[in-house]
């Protein structure tokens, strides 16, 4: 397959099932994410947006390698041009690939501030403390338990470990719920900065206002897959400027808009339809769309799956 | 600071409170207890003492049991005896109750100390070996070992390995403390070391499989755990996993367990000491009950019912010391 | 289908756990007890195909004696849980009747008894009651009772916050109705769960006071006592009424507990989903 040598991650077709058990005999395979594609270059902010259930936080642990035992995997991944293997992604643990999780809930309750953000080592101190003031954070956050920081301050110092890090992709999972308008603003302008400095940079939301706003490119996600990349730009013009029915009624949904939501709802992973997985809430759904996949087109510099998409 | 110690201090005030309240019921229960029995006290007493006693003594004996006065009179009595520290004679041992526990009691805490501290380290490390290989064959074949061990009575283990190790092996002696014909002063530290290994051995076996399946399910709980995914994408391996967060966040539970579980500790070294005949507490308790010794039996209830509360009362207050999240709340 | 299948399976290896139990109980009662006398020619003989678990020094057949013995230790188990556990139901109702000096003075009452050695604490009671069979059953009864008494009364408590208990009271349900309608078809399997998890403690217990000496006379075919007569020839060299009879008890706790992780999971919707 084609890479592209100026991307830092690429990912083509990945599905990702888990395998359940309904009893002890019995095992059912949930497709969790399926055919979906990526890719974010240096010096990009790459918005993920999808409803919740949409496989949007399983991303980031099938890029890092860190899905559960019972998780298989297939499509490729590829990391400068390079593919994605288990040893590889040992080594980008901690190293070229970090992870910005969603909650004080992924700090350890029992460790200091401290000890998760490099430790007592002089430079890395010197460094944490230049980054906790860039940030905004206190003098003495690093002796503080993760209990004791507030829900603004546990971002931050989540944020604050990736650029500690000297990752080239940054992968933010959720960084603003629960944030004032203020502090989101400021998170994402963290993230910004972060990207100048020519890290690429994977920002997984629901809040698709922010990923219009802040994002290079936005990628909707539904049902486990990705349905359409464009430029920021094209999901502020509005829905003229979109290519699939999906991003569309996104767009719409959207309460400075007209608020009006799309019926139905998301399929679940046990029962996705046979052709594309749209289809059943589709308003311009043909026989085609209920038999077949659609193939991923490129239309007007953006990527869209659909077959009338436009 | 202040604070902390403040809180400290009043937490060791209320479980204080606590355990004299829970002593002075047992100290109630079983005296009516021993006053119910069939078996008269004073009776089984005298004679237990053999024939040769003067009337001066019989005298002295029945104003200690209060006899001839009613039951409550009769414990107040008893109580204020006991509370000046008079715990009375052992027919048995015809020794002050006292003196035996006091004795009694340190070869006790050697087998109870040495096998709560293998079984502690035992049984962490197994559940720690456990929760890392949790759901592979190891887990499941220790896991397996675990539930059998924990439906074995104490005293068939403690026989089977007496039968082994020292009737077939001949590698440990078959009974007592010290070796039989020395005099107690001159038993080395050595001989008393000697003669604990396998009732220690024993002891340990019965109460690790707790402590490892406690382990094992909490490690599980935090490997599962959102802040150890986070570690894993921040480039630690399972060594630094375990080392850096598994044992910072289950240690403190364990420990904990250990202290709870007192009760268990003295219940099995009742059986361990009768099995090996050795001369702790939990032999004497058996001959007491078995001889009609009323004074000791009641002794060592209120004792071991003391020994249980505190090491209660230490889970409670080191968890509170430790954990800063507890540390906080009371503060 | 597959579901059906599966519980089925369940529940047939429940039921064959439950006759092995039952099969031992019946046989113990069944065996005369001159069959358990012996000759002394026969004293001491190692396990052979006549007396599979040897004889003992006074020429018995072991065998019979230890089957003699688990039969009296499934009764002893038997009855001890019962009565522990209708301990446990008044203690656990009453400590969730909410009423907050009730509540404190259980938590209390549970601490006490967790606070004697359960060891020590059957002693005193077997004591107090002639060192008897009666005061062995009490004994145990008194001690088993307080982890189910916690666990009903939070069930309870949970229970009494739902909301279809509340409407069932609005509607003017007497407490009596509510407990026979909403509480008792979630406690029962519960209880019944606990009851039997209960049962192999109990016949642990059983088997150390005996054989420390209390409760049974020692003519009697209870394990703990074939086991103390066991010490006095074990550094003669007789393992097998030391071993064999031991293992049987195994086995008989190991048969009880598998019974109540089957029951479990026939009970509890929760993990019988699973």
């Amino acid at each position: 397959m084609e890479q592209n040598k100026n991307t830092i991650l690429e990912i083509h077709d990945l599905s990702i099932s888990f395998r359940m058990y309904d009893s002890r005999f019995e095992q059912t395979e949930l497709k969790v994410i399926s055919d979906l594609y990526l890719s974010v270059s240096p010096g990009e902010i790459v918005a993920v947006a999808g409803a919740s259930g949409s496989g949007k936080s399983l991303l980031a642990s099938a890029v890092l390698g860190l899905l559960p035992a019972n998780a298989s995997l297939s499509g490729h991944i590829h990391y400068k041009g390079q593919e994605l293997t288990p040893e590889l992604q040992k080594n980008l643990r901690g190293g070229g690939i970090a992870l910005v999780p969603q909650s004080v809930e992924f700090l350890d309750p029992l460790m200091k501030v401290r000890s998760q953000t490099g430790g007592r080592d002089k430079a890395k101190t010197a460094e944490r403390t230049r980054v906790f003031k860039r940030l905004g954070l206190p003098d003495d956050t690093e002796n503080l338990y993760p209990f004791e920081l507030s829900g603004g301050m546990a971002r931050r110092v989540l944020v604050s470990t990736a650029m500690l890090s000297s990752a080239e992709l940054i992968i933010a999972d959720e960084p603003t719920p629960g944030m004032s308008l203020e502090q989101s603003l400021q998170a994402l302008t963290m993230f910004r900065e972060l990207a100048r400095e020519g890290r690429a940079i994977i920002l997984i939301t629901h809040d698709i206002d922010l990923a219009f706003e802040f994002a290079d490119r936005v990628a909707v996600f539904y049902a486990g897959t990705t349905v359409e990349t464009a430029p920021a730009s094209d999901f502020k013009q509005g829905p003229r400027a979109l290519r699939h029915p999906y991003s569309k009624a996104l767009w719409e949904a959207l309460p400075q808009n007209s608020f009006r939501p799309i019926p139905g709802s998301q399929p679940y992973p046990g029962d996705l339809p046979k052709g594309c997985l749209f289809a059943p809430r589709c308003p311009m759904r043909t026989a085609e769309c209920m038999e077949h996949v659609p193939p991923v087109r490129q239309i007007r510099g953006g990527e869209v799956r659909c077959f009338y998409g436009s | 600071m202040r604070g902390r110690f403040f809180n400290l201090c009043s937490a060791l005030i209320k479980n204080g409170m606590k355990i004299l309240s829970l002593l002075l019921a047992v100290s109630i229960i079983a005296f009516v207890l021993v006053t119910l029995s069939p078996i008269d006290p004073v009776q089984q007493y005298i004679l237990g003492l053999g024939t040769a006693i003067s009337q001066e003594q019989r005298e002295e004996i029945e104003e200690y049991w209060g006899v001839g006065e009613p039951p409550v009179e009769c414990y107040i009595n008893w109580l204020t005896n006991v509370l000046r520290g008079d715990l009375g004679v052992s027919s048995l041992y015809r020794r002050p109750v006292a003196d035996i526990i006091g004795e009694r009691f340190l070869s006790s805490l050697a087998l109870m100390v040495s096998s709560w501290l293998l079984s502690g380290i035992i049984g962490f490390s197994i559940g720690c070996l456990m929760g890392m290989r949790h759901g592979r064959f190891l887990d499941r074949f220790l896991k397996k070992v675990c539930y059998i061990l924990s439906s074995v009575p104490t005293f068939w283990l403690g026989l089977v390995l007496l039968l082994v190790f020292s009737v077939w092996l001949g590698w440990f002696p078959i009974g007592f403390s010290s070796p039989i014909g020395v005099l107690s002063g001159d038993v080395t530290f050595g001989q008393r070391l000697y003669h604990l290994v396998l009732p220690a051995f024993t002891l340990s076996l019965m109460s690790f499989p707790n402590i490892a399946l406690h382990t094992r399910q909490k490690l599980v709980e935090v490997l599962e755990s959102d802040y150890v995914l986070f570690a894993r994408a921040r480039g630690e391996g399972n060594w630094d996993i375990l080392r850096r967060h598994g044992i910072r966040n289950i240690l403190m539970p364990a420990v904990t367990l250990q202290f709870t579980s007192f009760a268990e500790l003295f219940g099995g070294s009742v059986m361990a000491e009768n099995v090996f005949s050795y001369p702790g507490l939990g032999s004497a308790v058996a001959a007491a009950g078995l001889n009609s010794d009323v004074p000791l039996l009641l002794g060592i209830t209120l004792f071991s019912t003391l020994f249980v509360c505190v090491g209660n009362m230490v889970a409670d207050l080191l968890y509170a010391a430790i954990d800063p999240r507890v540390r906080e709340a009371v503060e | 289908m597959k579901r059906l299948n599966r519980r089925t399976r369940l529940l047939i290896l429940t039921a064959v756990t439950a006759a092995a139990l039952i099969c031992m109980y019946v046989l113990g009662l069944a065996i005369p007890d001159e069959a358990v006398e012996g000759s002394f020619l026969e004293a001491g003989e190692p396990p052979s195909f006549e007396h599979i678990f040897g004889t003992d020094s006074l020429g018995r057949d072991l065998f019979t004696r230890t089957i003699k013995g688990l039969s009296l230790s499934i009764t002893v188990g038997l009855v001890a849980s019962a009565v522990s556990a209708v301990i446990a139901i008044l203690v656990g109702l009453a400590a969730a009747t909410g009423i907050k000096g009730i509540d404190g003075f259980i938590n209390w009452l549970i601490d006490l008894t967790m606070g004697v050695p359960h060891t020590i604490l059957i002693i005193l009671i077997s004591f107090a009651l002639g060192r008897g069979f009666t005061g062995l059953l009490a004994g145990i009864a008194a001690t088993h009772w307080c982890s189910l008494a916690r666990l009903i009364r939070g069930e309870v408590l949970q229970l009494r916050s739902q909301q279809y208990v509340a409407i069932s009271r609005k509607l003017g349900k007497s407490n009596r109705w509510i407990l026979a309608h909403h509480l008792l078809p979630h406690l029962v399997p519960q209880l019944l769960v606990g009851l039997v998890l209960m049962f192999p403690h109990a016949i642990l217990h059983e088997a150390s006071i005996s054989f420390l000496g209390f409760g049974l006379p020692p003519e009697q075919p209870a394990i703990g006592i074939i086991l103390s007569e066991s010490m006095r020839y074990l550094s003669a060299g007789m393992w097998w009424p030391a071993v064999l009879p031991g293992a049987a008890l195994v086995l008989l706790v190991l048969l009880v507990d598998k019974l109540g992780d089957e029951l479990k999971m026939i009970l509890d919707p929760y993990s019988a989903q699973e």
